[in-house]
């Protein structure tokens, strides 16, 4: 029953038991902050209460405080914004896709992954909202009925559709994690000493309780919400990348773009998974549960999605040629050798060619050299974002207008800040939540652990 | 669930989800009706082993979501065709037949979003679950690595409780029910 191949590596390292799992994982929680949480803390907290100055300035006084001009109309507010939505991709597609496809590494690794796309949603969302200008007026994206006719929102615009795939993204990916959370809370609660704290996880563990009736609905919902997130979460992507296929630009009005997006979506996703798990195993010392296996694994997806978006590179300029239309090809030349040369050749470095390093099983096992990549790929995706955005507009059909974009202090603060607000997030969730999904992991410590395995390839099967 | 005669109710602790397993499944054998079992983890078989039935909570799903998609069909129909028709782009609207092509990625998500959160809804309300529960497990250790039974007791206590120690239970309690 609890049979597995010993082709497979283990999951679990070291002679664990359920016991054992339920401490390791409860410790962050119960334990003193280390001081290097409170360094990192510290200065996330810094750099959001920047952003926070950044963004208050900016609806205080209008957006023209940004560096956007009469051709560059949309620059760094969207480029982030299609960079935080992307990163949010990688925490849906582990806890999601990989259920679905039944892989057991995804257990250590996708609450993590899926709080970071919670909270990497939460920063993109604030862009457009910012972005509107007069924020107050922010509920008009609802169809609300209203003293104006009724005059109802577009729902033939990308724009809107964005805000409905957002948010739902936001609000699904919140209940899926929270679903997954109650049981694993119900584990701090009843071993809680501390009544305040045992009276918080009171009440986030709704009372749970773990009968099997409970379990085998929590299983359903589950693998219901797996089935439903999915194309969720290749849908929301997909129709970022229609806010810029369904306008007439040279550079944005391709056909490639929903599945190229999504590819870099999971490609900058996983990238940040990356960079965050190997840091949080590190403080809270979980090796044992987030090895070099699910550091391999990750490493692999980076390759391949990496890859595909270089396909769809490669495949953005041969179109461009074979289109004919010499706006086309001079919207991609432009990009390559005009004056954003620089930005181009960025992106094609950190993300084509860095991640084939990967093919080296040597590389892609080493975990310094993992992380110098996955913040290289990181770059590599603003800059794609970058790229895709700015060259496109900021030649347009009339030379007289052509120009160039440069951020001010509060495009980057802004940006900086939502870094920040993520990180503070981030650190604070690391704190105060199991970081691993441990109910979950206990199921497969006997298939998967290593100390189980051994037993089982020594005496054999039964 | 759903007896009428209340039988008092012996509760076994145990330490392995194996060992829990086949207990259930010789208990169940010899006769007696293992009313619950908590564990700290999902017990692969265990309610096919206790009898349970199907929970129908994805067929539910599927209802919910096809009311988000009449919701959002509705809602597209009477803002952009019947109430206020525009020209938005040249795009023809003289039916919602014709629109609908735009529409999909807004009636797909809400078809998403309520067959996601009402399941989740009907989920926390079958079970019993809300914020500041009552902790529903009456032993603090079935969250971490023990398993609680509760089994109804009939015949002879004594043979229930010699039965349940033949089958690995670390401890053993009676409550009246």
């Amino acid at each position: 029953m609890h049979y597995e191949s010993p082709v497979r590596n283990p999951l679990i390292l070291g002679d664990k038991s359920y016991s054992d799992i339920t401490n390791d994982i409860a410790k962050p929680v119960e334990s003193k902050a280390p001081r290097s949480w409170w360094i990192a803390f510290s200065i996330a907290f810094v750099m959001f209460l920047w952003g926070v100055g950044c963004i208050l300035y900016t609806i205080g006084t209008g957006i023209g405080v940004w560096g956007l001009n009469k051709t560059v109309d949309w620059a760094w507010d969207i480029t982030n914004f299609v960079w935080w939505v992307g990163i949010g991709h990688a925490g849906t597609l582990i806890s999601a896709v990989l259920l679905l496809f039944r892989q057991k590494w995804r257990m250590a690794i996708n609450r993590s992954a899926e709080a970071m796309t919670i909270f990497s949603v939460i920063q993109a969302g604030l862009f457009p909202l910012i972005h509107m200008g007069r924020i107050w007026m922010a509920y008009w994206v609802m169809p609300i009925p209203n003293q104006y006719g009724s005059l109802w929102v577009n729902f033939n615009s990308p724009l809107l559709w964005d805000v409905f795939a957002i948010s739902t993204y936001l609000t699904v990916s919140t209940v899926f994690w929270y679903v997954g959370l109650i049981p694993d809370f119900a584990m701090i609660r009843d071993r809680a000493i501390n009544p305040v704290q045992k009276h918080i996880y009171k009440i986030l563990s709704f009372g749970w309780g773990g009968q099997a009736k409970h379990w085998q609905r929590f299983e359903e919902v589950s693998l219901v919400l797996a089935g439903l997130a999915t194309p969720l979460v290749l849908s929301v992507h997909t129709i970022v990348s229609f806010d810029f296929a369904t306008s007439v630009i040279p550079g944005w009005h391709t056909t490639i773009f929903p599945p190229y997006f999504v590819a870099g979506a999971i490609f900058s996703g996983f990238a940040m998974v990356q960079t965050l798990l190997l840091i949080v195993r590190k403080i809270f010392k979980m090796e044992d549960y987030i090895n070099i296996e699910h550091i391999e694994m990750m490493n692999i997806v980076i390759m391949v999605t990496g890859s595909i978006v270089g396909v769809a590179y490669i495949t953005e300029l041969v179109i461009a040629w074979y289109s004919g239309v010499e706006y086309e090809q001079y919207a991609f030349l432009n990009r390559a050798t005009g004056p954003y040369w620089w930005a181009y050749w960025s992106m094609m470095t950190c993300n084509v060619f860095s991640p084939q390093f990967m093919w080296s099983k040597k590389l892609r096992t080493n975990l310094v050299f993992t992380f110098v990549i996955s913040i290289v790929v990181n770059i590599g995706m603003w800059f794609e974002r970058f790229v895709i955005i700015v060259t496109s507009i900021h030649r347009d059909y009339l030379p007289s207008s052509w120009s160039m974009f440069s951020p001010t202090f509060v495009d980057i603060g802004i940006y900086i800040g939502t870094i920040g607000f993520f990180f503070v997030l981030f650190l604070l969730y690391a704190r105060t939540f199991p970081v691993i999904a441990q109910a979950e992991l206990k199921t497969i410590l006997k298939s998967s652990g290593e100390n189980f395995k051994k037993h089982h390839n020594e005496h054999g099967a039964h | 669930m759903g007896h009428t005669k209340h039988n008092p109710i012996v509760r076994a602790l145990f330490n392995d989800d194996d060992i829990v397993l086949s207990a259930v499944k010789d208990l169940r054998a010899n006769g007696y009706n293992v009313s619950e079992v908590y564990s700290p983890f999902p017990i692969h078989g265990l309610d096919e082993a206790m009898g349970l039935k199907r929970t129908r909570l994805s067929t539910a799903a599927f209802f919910y979501g096809l009311t988000g998609l009449f919701f959002a069909a509705w809602m597209t129909y009477y803002t952009m065709i019947l109430d206020w028709p525009q020209n938005i782009g040249g795009k023809p609207n003289a039916t919602w037949f014709l629109n609908m092509p735009a529409f999909i990625p807004v009636v797909f998500e809400l078809t998403v979003f309520f067959a996601a959160h009402l399941m989740c809804w009907s989920y926390f309300a079958v079970n019993g679950l809300y914020p500041g529960a009552k902790a529903q497990n009456p032993d603090p250790r079935t969250t971490d690595d023990h398993f609680l039974m509760e089994v109804e007791l009939e015949g002879e206590e004594d043979d229930l409780n010699a039965k349940l120690q033949e089958l690995g239970a670390l401890e053993i309690s009676k409550i009246e029910a």
